[in-house]
Protein backbone atom coordinates (compact mmCIF):
# COMPACT_ATOMS: atom_id res chain seq x y z
CA UNK A 1 0.00 0.00 0.00
CA UNK A 2 1.47 3.46 -1.13
CA UNK A 3 1.21 6.13 1.90
CA UNK A 4 1.79 9.56 1.63
CA UNK A 5 2.55 11.86 3.85
CA UNK A 6 2.57 16.13 3.72
CA UNK A 7 6.03 17.28 4.18
CA UNK A 8 8.71 20.33 4.20
CA UNK A 9 11.15 17.82 3.03
CA UNK A 10 11.82 15.05 1.54
CA UNK A 11 13.55 11.99 4.26
CA UNK A 12 12.27 10.59 6.79
CA UNK A 13 13.13 13.27 9.59
CA UNK A 14 11.88 15.94 7.76
CA UNK A 15 9.11 17.73 9.52
CA UNK A 16 5.26 17.35 8.36
CA UNK A 17 3.92 19.95 6.47
CA UNK A 18 0.45 20.66 8.83
CA UNK A 19 -1.33 21.81 5.10
CA UNK A 20 -2.73 19.59 2.65
CA UNK A 21 -3.30 22.32 -0.52
CA UNK A 22 -0.16 23.95 -0.10
CA UNK A 23 1.73 21.55 1.33
CA UNK A 24 5.71 21.60 0.26
CA UNK A 25 6.06 18.11 -0.62
CA UNK A 26 4.70 14.91 -1.22
CA UNK A 27 6.50 12.17 0.49
CA UNK A 28 5.07 8.86 -0.37
CA UNK A 29 6.35 5.73 1.14
CA UNK A 30 5.58 2.02 -0.97
CA UNK A 31 5.02 -0.43 2.08
CA UNK A 32 5.13 -3.51 -0.50
CA UNK A 33 8.48 -2.14 -2.09
CA UNK A 34 9.76 0.45 0.84
CA UNK A 35 10.81 2.71 -1.68
CA UNK A 36 10.13 5.87 -0.92
CA UNK A 37 8.86 8.69 -3.95
CA UNK A 38 9.00 12.30 -3.07
CA UNK A 39 7.21 15.13 -5.21
CA UNK A 40 8.03 18.79 -4.90
CA UNK A 41 4.43 20.71 -5.03
CA UNK A 42 6.18 24.15 -4.30
CA UNK A 43 5.07 25.74 -7.40
CA UNK A 44 1.28 25.57 -5.93
CA UNK A 45 2.24 28.82 -3.80
CA UNK A 46 1.77 30.67 -7.72
CA UNK A 47 -1.87 29.54 -7.62
CA UNK A 48 -3.97 31.86 -6.01
CA UNK A 49 -7.00 29.73 -6.45
CA UNK A 50 -7.73 25.86 -5.78
CA UNK A 51 -4.69 24.77 -5.07
CA UNK A 52 -6.88 21.62 -3.28
CA UNK A 53 -8.26 20.26 -6.39
CA UNK A 54 -4.95 20.38 -7.58
CA UNK A 55 -3.03 19.02 -5.31
CA UNK A 56 -5.46 15.99 -4.82
CA UNK A 57 -5.01 15.68 -8.40
CA UNK A 58 -1.35 15.22 -7.79
CA UNK A 59 -1.88 13.42 -5.14
CA UNK A 60 -4.33 10.55 -7.32
CA UNK A 61 -1.58 10.51 -10.07
CA UNK A 62 0.94 9.58 -7.49
CA UNK A 63 -1.51 6.12 -6.43
CA UNK A 64 -1.08 7.07 -2.54
CA UNK A 65 -4.49 5.10 -0.79
CA UNK A 66 -3.89 6.90 2.39
CA UNK A 67 -3.09 10.47 2.75
CA UNK A 68 -1.35 11.21 6.07
CA UNK A 69 -1.11 14.79 6.66
CA UNK A 70 -1.59 17.69 9.83
CA UNK A 71 -4.92 19.57 9.05
CA UNK A 72 -7.41 17.96 7.02
CA UNK A 73 -7.82 18.98 3.48
CA UNK A 74 -10.73 21.93 3.05
CA UNK A 75 -14.17 21.02 0.90
CA UNK A 76 -12.94 21.22 -2.43
CA UNK A 77 -9.81 18.76 -1.66
CA UNK A 78 -12.08 16.50 0.09
CA UNK A 79 -14.57 16.35 -2.85
CA UNK A 80 -11.61 14.82 -4.84
CA UNK A 81 -10.06 12.47 -2.35
CA UNK A 82 -13.33 11.01 -1.68
CA UNK A 83 -13.53 10.30 -5.36
CA UNK A 84 -10.76 8.54 -5.65
CA UNK A 85 -10.96 6.87 -2.27
CA UNK A 86 -8.25 8.04 -0.37
CA UNK A 87 -8.03 8.08 3.56
CA UNK A 88 -6.93 10.52 4.83
CA UNK A 89 -5.57 10.61 8.22
CA UNK A 90 -5.20 13.83 10.10
CA UNK A 91 -3.30 15.11 13.88
CA UNK A 92 0.64 14.83 12.81
CA UNK A 93 0.93 18.61 11.73
CA UNK A 94 3.68 18.83 14.53
CA UNK A 95 5.52 15.49 13.81
CA UNK A 96 8.45 14.03 11.83
CA UNK A 97 7.68 11.83 8.65
CA UNK A 98 8.95 8.78 11.15
CA UNK A 99 6.75 9.45 13.92
CA UNK A 100 3.66 9.94 11.81
CA UNK A 101 3.78 6.96 10.19
CA UNK A 102 4.97 4.83 13.59
CA UNK A 103 1.61 7.02 14.95
CA UNK A 104 -0.47 6.24 12.03
CA UNK A 105 0.54 2.18 12.63
CA UNK A 106 -0.36 2.96 16.10
CA UNK A 107 -3.97 3.62 15.33
CA UNK A 108 -2.65 7.23 16.92
CA UNK A 109 -4.18 9.23 13.95
CA UNK A 110 -7.81 9.75 12.87
CA UNK B 1 -21.53 61.35 -8.19
CA UNK B 2 -20.26 57.95 -6.67
CA UNK B 3 -18.33 57.81 -3.36
CA UNK B 4 -16.66 54.41 -1.93
CA UNK B 5 -16.52 54.42 1.51
CA UNK B 6 -13.48 52.05 2.40
CA UNK B 7 -11.19 51.14 5.09
CA UNK B 8 -8.12 48.72 5.43
CA UNK B 9 -8.93 46.91 8.39
CA UNK B 10 -12.37 45.61 9.57
CA UNK B 11 -14.03 47.52 12.32
CA UNK B 12 -13.33 51.22 11.88
CA UNK B 13 -16.88 52.75 11.17
CA UNK B 14 -17.33 52.13 7.26
CA UNK B 15 -21.08 51.30 8.43
CA UNK B 16 -21.70 54.35 10.87
CA UNK B 17 -19.93 56.66 8.37
CA UNK B 18 -22.15 55.56 5.32
CA UNK B 19 -25.30 55.57 6.95
CA UNK B 20 -25.02 58.56 8.59
CA UNK B 21 -23.61 60.53 5.93
CA UNK B 22 -26.17 59.23 3.77
CA UNK B 23 -28.88 60.32 6.13
CA UNK B 24 -27.35 63.64 6.54
CA UNK B 25 -27.35 64.03 2.36
CA UNK B 26 -30.82 62.64 1.82
CA UNK B 27 -32.04 65.73 3.95
CA UNK B 28 -31.86 67.93 1.39
CA UNK B 29 -31.28 65.45 -1.84
CA UNK B 30 -31.77 62.27 -3.33
CA UNK B 31 -29.28 59.89 -2.02
CA UNK B 32 -28.60 56.14 -2.63
CA UNK B 33 -26.79 53.92 -0.16
CA UNK B 34 -25.19 50.75 -1.45
CA UNK B 35 -24.57 47.57 0.99
CA UNK B 36 -21.46 46.18 -1.11
CA UNK B 37 -20.05 44.31 1.97
CA UNK B 38 -22.09 41.31 0.22
CA UNK B 39 -20.62 38.72 2.72
CA UNK B 40 -22.16 40.44 5.87
CA UNK B 41 -23.93 43.65 5.10
CA UNK B 42 -25.10 45.71 7.94
CA UNK B 43 -26.14 49.04 6.56
CA UNK B 44 -29.33 47.65 6.82
CA UNK B 45 -29.32 47.79 10.90
CA UNK B 46 -29.42 52.03 11.12
CA UNK B 47 -31.54 52.19 7.48
CA UNK B 48 -35.24 51.73 7.76
CA UNK B 49 -37.28 52.23 4.45
CA UNK B 50 -40.62 50.23 2.97
CA UNK B 51 -39.02 47.26 0.70
CA UNK B 52 -39.51 48.27 -2.71
CA UNK B 53 -37.87 45.65 -4.76
CA UNK B 54 -36.27 41.70 -4.16
CA UNK B 55 -34.24 39.81 -6.88
CA UNK B 56 -32.55 36.60 -6.94
CA UNK B 57 -28.75 37.22 -7.93
CA UNK B 58 -27.02 34.63 -10.41
CA UNK B 59 -23.82 33.59 -11.77
CA UNK B 60 -23.15 31.56 -14.77
CA UNK B 61 -20.80 27.75 -14.11
CA UNK B 62 -20.44 24.69 -16.64
CA UNK B 63 -21.82 21.52 -15.76
CA UNK B 64 -20.27 18.49 -17.09
CA UNK B 65 -22.41 16.22 -19.26
CA UNK B 66 -20.60 13.64 -20.11
CA UNK B 67 -22.47 11.93 -23.08
CA UNK B 68 -19.51 13.46 -25.62
CA UNK B 69 -17.20 14.41 -23.38
CA UNK B 70 -13.83 12.57 -24.93
CA UNK B 71 -12.13 14.02 -22.06
CA UNK B 72 -9.56 15.71 -23.47
CA UNK B 73 -8.54 17.78 -20.62
CA UNK B 74 -8.49 21.29 -22.67
CA UNK B 75 -11.14 22.65 -19.66
CA UNK B 76 -8.69 21.64 -16.90
CA UNK B 77 -5.67 23.57 -18.79
CA UNK B 78 -7.83 26.27 -19.52
CA UNK B 79 -8.99 27.12 -16.51
CA UNK B 80 -7.10 29.87 -14.17
CA UNK B 81 -8.42 29.09 -10.70
CA UNK B 82 -8.58 25.24 -11.05
CA UNK B 83 -12.32 25.08 -10.88
CA UNK B 84 -12.44 21.87 -13.70
CA UNK B 85 -10.30 19.10 -13.22
CA UNK B 86 -10.18 15.85 -14.95
CA UNK B 87 -10.30 12.76 -12.69
CA UNK B 88 -9.29 9.38 -13.86
CA UNK B 89 -12.81 9.14 -16.62
CA UNK B 90 -14.49 12.11 -14.24
CA UNK B 91 -14.29 15.55 -14.81
CA UNK B 92 -15.20 17.93 -11.49
CA UNK B 93 -16.03 20.93 -11.77
CA UNK B 94 -16.07 23.42 -8.47
CA UNK B 95 -18.45 25.78 -8.95
CA UNK B 96 -16.97 27.99 -5.59
CA UNK B 97 -14.04 28.59 -7.64
CA UNK B 98 -15.40 29.24 -10.97
CA UNK B 99 -15.10 32.64 -11.79
CA UNK B 100 -17.43 32.50 -14.69
CA UNK B 101 -15.32 33.32 -17.34
CA UNK B 102 -16.97 30.52 -20.28
CA UNK B 103 -13.05 29.48 -21.46
CA UNK B 104 -13.56 25.94 -20.60
CA UNK B 105 -17.31 25.87 -22.02
CA UNK B 106 -16.32 27.75 -25.18
CA UNK B 107 -13.33 26.25 -25.84
CA UNK B 108 -14.72 22.36 -25.05
CA UNK B 109 -14.46 20.85 -28.47
CA UNK B 110 -17.53 18.19 -27.80
CA UNK B 111 -19.80 21.01 -26.20
CA UNK B 112 -19.75 18.82 -22.68
CA UNK B 113 -19.63 21.85 -20.53
CA UNK B 114 -22.73 23.85 -20.77
CA UNK B 115 -23.19 27.17 -18.63
CA UNK B 116 -25.82 26.91 -16.13
CA UNK B 117 -27.05 29.42 -13.72
CA UNK B 118 -26.19 29.04 -10.25
CA UNK B 119 -27.89 31.27 -7.35
CA UNK B 120 -25.52 33.66 -5.86
CA UNK B 121 -27.19 35.92 -3.79
CA UNK B 122 -30.03 38.24 -3.45
CA UNK B 123 -30.38 41.87 -4.21
CA UNK B 124 -32.97 44.09 -1.88
CA UNK B 125 -33.91 47.35 -2.57
CA UNK B 126 -35.64 50.21 -0.09
CA UNK B 127 -36.81 53.68 -0.25
CA UNK B 128 -38.05 56.11 2.48
CA UNK B 129 -37.98 59.64 1.52
CA UNK B 130 -35.13 60.69 -0.17
CA UNK B 131 -33.21 57.97 0.72
CA UNK B 132 -33.00 54.47 -1.21
CA UNK B 133 -31.08 51.57 0.39
CA UNK B 134 -30.02 48.67 -2.16
CA UNK B 135 -28.28 45.53 -0.39
CA UNK B 136 -26.81 42.05 -1.22
CA UNK B 137 -26.41 39.35 0.36
CA UNK B 138 -24.27 36.04 -0.73
CA UNK B 139 -25.95 32.91 -0.20
CA UNK B 140 -23.84 30.74 2.56
CA UNK B 141 -21.52 28.79 0.98
CA UNK B 142 -20.84 31.03 -1.50
CA UNK B 143 -16.96 32.06 -1.92
CA UNK B 144 -16.72 34.78 -4.23
CA UNK B 145 -18.19 38.39 -3.79
CA UNK B 146 -17.08 39.84 -6.92
CA UNK B 147 -19.41 38.66 -9.35
CA UNK B 148 -22.43 39.72 -6.76
CA UNK B 149 -20.77 43.33 -6.02
CA UNK B 150 -20.74 43.86 -10.13
CA UNK B 151 -24.18 42.66 -10.38
CA UNK B 152 -24.95 45.26 -7.66
CA UNK B 153 -23.38 48.13 -9.46
CA UNK B 154 -25.17 47.58 -12.60
CA UNK B 155 -28.58 47.26 -10.50
CA UNK B 156 -27.82 50.79 -9.52
CA UNK B 157 -26.55 52.09 -12.10
CA UNK B 158 -29.32 51.06 -14.43
CA UNK B 159 -32.06 52.23 -11.71
CA UNK B 160 -31.21 56.08 -10.46
CA UNK B 161 -30.66 58.98 -11.89
CA UNK B 162 -27.41 60.43 -12.89
CA UNK B 163 -27.76 63.15 -10.41
CA UNK B 164 -29.05 61.15 -7.19
CA UNK B 165 -25.82 60.61 -4.78
CA UNK B 166 -24.50 57.38 -4.37
CA UNK B 167 -22.73 56.08 -1.58
CA UNK B 168 -21.22 52.50 -1.45
CA UNK B 169 -20.53 51.15 2.16
CA UNK B 170 -17.49 49.15 0.80
CA UNK B 171 -16.20 45.54 1.87
CA UNK B 172 -13.19 45.89 4.90
CA UNK B 173 -9.54 45.22 3.27
CA UNK B 174 -7.63 45.76 0.32
CA UNK B 175 -8.50 42.72 -1.86
CA UNK B 176 -10.78 41.72 -5.22
CA UNK B 177 -13.82 42.94 -3.56
CA UNK B 178 -12.82 45.80 -2.35
CA UNK B 179 -11.14 46.90 -5.78
CA UNK B 180 -14.71 46.20 -7.39
CA UNK B 181 -16.16 48.33 -5.02
CA UNK B 182 -14.33 51.41 -5.28
CA UNK B 183 -12.81 51.07 -9.34
CA UNK B 184 -15.94 52.91 -10.38
CA UNK B 185 -16.13 55.41 -8.27
CA UNK B 186 -15.55 59.29 -8.56
CA UNK B 187 -13.69 59.83 -4.65
CA UNK B 188 -12.85 57.35 -1.98
CA UNK B 189 -13.43 58.08 1.64
CA UNK B 190 -11.10 56.03 3.67
CA UNK B 191 -12.46 55.50 7.25
CA UNK B 192 -9.22 54.96 9.86
CA UNK B 193 -8.50 54.60 13.74
CA UNK B 194 -5.30 56.23 15.23
CA UNK B 195 -4.35 52.30 16.95
CA UNK B 196 -1.31 50.51 14.88
CA UNK B 197 -3.98 48.32 13.70
CA UNK B 198 -5.81 50.92 12.00
CA UNK B 199 -2.33 52.68 11.06
CA UNK B 200 -1.13 49.88 9.34
CA UNK B 201 -4.05 49.07 7.25
CA UNK B 202 -4.67 52.58 6.45
CA UNK B 203 -1.20 52.42 4.61
CA UNK B 204 -2.83 49.30 2.49
CA UNK B 205 -5.53 51.15 1.89
CA UNK B 206 -3.71 54.04 0.26
CA UNK B 207 -1.36 51.96 -1.77
CA UNK B 208 -4.59 50.39 -3.33
CA UNK B 209 -6.82 53.28 -4.01
CA UNK B 210 -3.57 55.47 -5.24
CA UNK B 211 -2.75 51.87 -7.74
CA UNK B 212 -6.52 52.44 -8.83
CA UNK B 213 -5.79 56.35 -9.52
CA UNK B 214 -8.73 57.40 -7.43
CA UNK B 215 -9.33 60.70 -5.83
CA UNK B 216 -9.17 60.21 -1.87
CA UNK B 217 -9.51 61.57 1.42
CA UNK B 218 -9.14 60.39 5.16
CA UNK B 219 -11.74 60.44 7.77
CA UNK B 220 -10.06 59.60 11.58
CA UNK B 221 -12.71 57.59 13.32
CA UNK B 222 -12.41 57.23 17.17
CA UNK B 223 -10.37 60.30 17.18
CA UNK B 224 -8.54 61.05 20.81
CA UNK B 225 -7.31 57.49 21.29
CA UNK B 226 -4.07 56.23 20.09
CA UNK B 227 -1.64 58.65 19.24
CA UNK B 228 -0.70 61.39 15.99
CA UNK B 229 0.74 58.65 13.72
CA UNK B 230 -1.79 58.73 10.87
CA UNK B 231 -2.39 62.73 11.22
CA UNK B 232 1.59 62.67 10.56
CA UNK B 233 1.40 60.06 7.57
CA UNK B 234 -1.44 61.75 6.19
CA UNK B 235 0.20 65.11 6.32
CA UNK B 236 3.60 64.09 5.00
CA UNK B 237 1.72 62.22 2.13
CA UNK B 238 -0.40 65.15 1.50
CA UNK B 239 -3.75 62.91 1.36
CA UNK B 240 -6.44 65.42 3.01
CA UNK B 241 -8.37 64.21 6.37
CA UNK B 242 -11.60 65.25 5.51
CA UNK B 243 -13.29 64.41 9.10
CA UNK B 244 -12.24 63.19 12.46
CA UNK B 245 -15.31 61.65 14.58
CA UNK B 246 -14.39 61.88 18.12
CA UNK B 247 -13.92 58.84 20.43
CA UNK B 248 -17.37 59.20 22.81
CA UNK B 249 -19.06 56.56 24.81
CA UNK B 250 -22.50 57.93 24.03
CA UNK B 251 -21.33 57.00 20.04
CA UNK B 252 -21.67 53.26 21.35
CA UNK B 253 -24.28 53.43 23.09
CA UNK B 254 -26.06 54.59 20.07
CA UNK B 255 -24.90 52.71 17.59
CA UNK B 256 -25.36 49.56 19.81
CA UNK B 257 -29.26 50.52 19.51
CA UNK B 258 -28.87 50.53 15.45
CA UNK B 259 -29.87 54.12 15.53
CA UNK B 260 -27.76 57.02 13.74
CA UNK B 261 -25.54 59.06 15.61
CA UNK B 262 -26.11 62.60 14.14
CA UNK B 263 -30.04 63.40 14.87
CA UNK B 264 -28.98 63.13 18.61
CA UNK B 265 -24.97 64.46 18.52
CA UNK B 266 -24.70 67.36 17.11
CA UNK B 267 -20.39 67.07 17.34
CA UNK B 268 -21.62 64.08 14.42
CA UNK B 269 -23.54 66.14 12.67
CA UNK B 270 -20.74 68.85 12.77
CA UNK B 271 -18.07 66.64 11.34
CA UNK B 272 -20.38 64.69 8.28
CA UNK B 273 -21.21 68.70 7.51
CA UNK B 274 -17.45 68.85 7.27
CA UNK B 275 -17.33 65.58 5.23
CA UNK B 276 -20.21 66.60 3.19
CA UNK B 277 -18.43 69.74 2.44
CA UNK B 278 -15.74 68.39 1.07
CA UNK B 279 -17.63 66.05 -0.93
CA UNK B 280 -19.30 68.87 -2.72
CA UNK B 281 -16.55 70.41 -3.52
CA UNK B 282 -15.21 67.77 -5.40
CA UNK B 283 -18.38 66.95 -7.15
CA UNK B 284 -18.25 70.60 -8.34
CA UNK B 285 -14.72 70.44 -9.70
CA UNK B 286 -15.85 67.22 -11.29
CA UNK B 287 -19.25 68.18 -12.14
CA UNK B 288 -21.20 65.03 -11.74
Amino acid sequence: MKIAFTTKGTDWDSPMDPRFGRTEYFFVYDEETEKVETFDNRAIEGEAHGAGPKTSQKLAELGAEVLITGNGPGGNAAAVLNQINVKVYTGAGEMTVREAYEAWKNGDLN
Amino acid sequence: MKIAIASGKGGTGKTTLSTNLAALLAEKEQVVLVDLDVEEPNSGLFISGELKHTEKKYKMIPEWDPTHCNLCGICQEVCNFNAVLKMGKNIMVFPELCHGCYACSELCPKNSLPMKEREMGELKAFKKGNLSFVESKLVIGEEQAVPLIKQTIDYVDSNFSEDTIKLYDSPPGTSCPVIEATKHTDFVILITETTPFGFHDLKLAVETIRELGKDFGVVINRYGIGDDSVETYCREEGIPVIGRIPNDRAVAEIYSKGELLYPRLPFIKKELEKIAAHVADIRKELSV
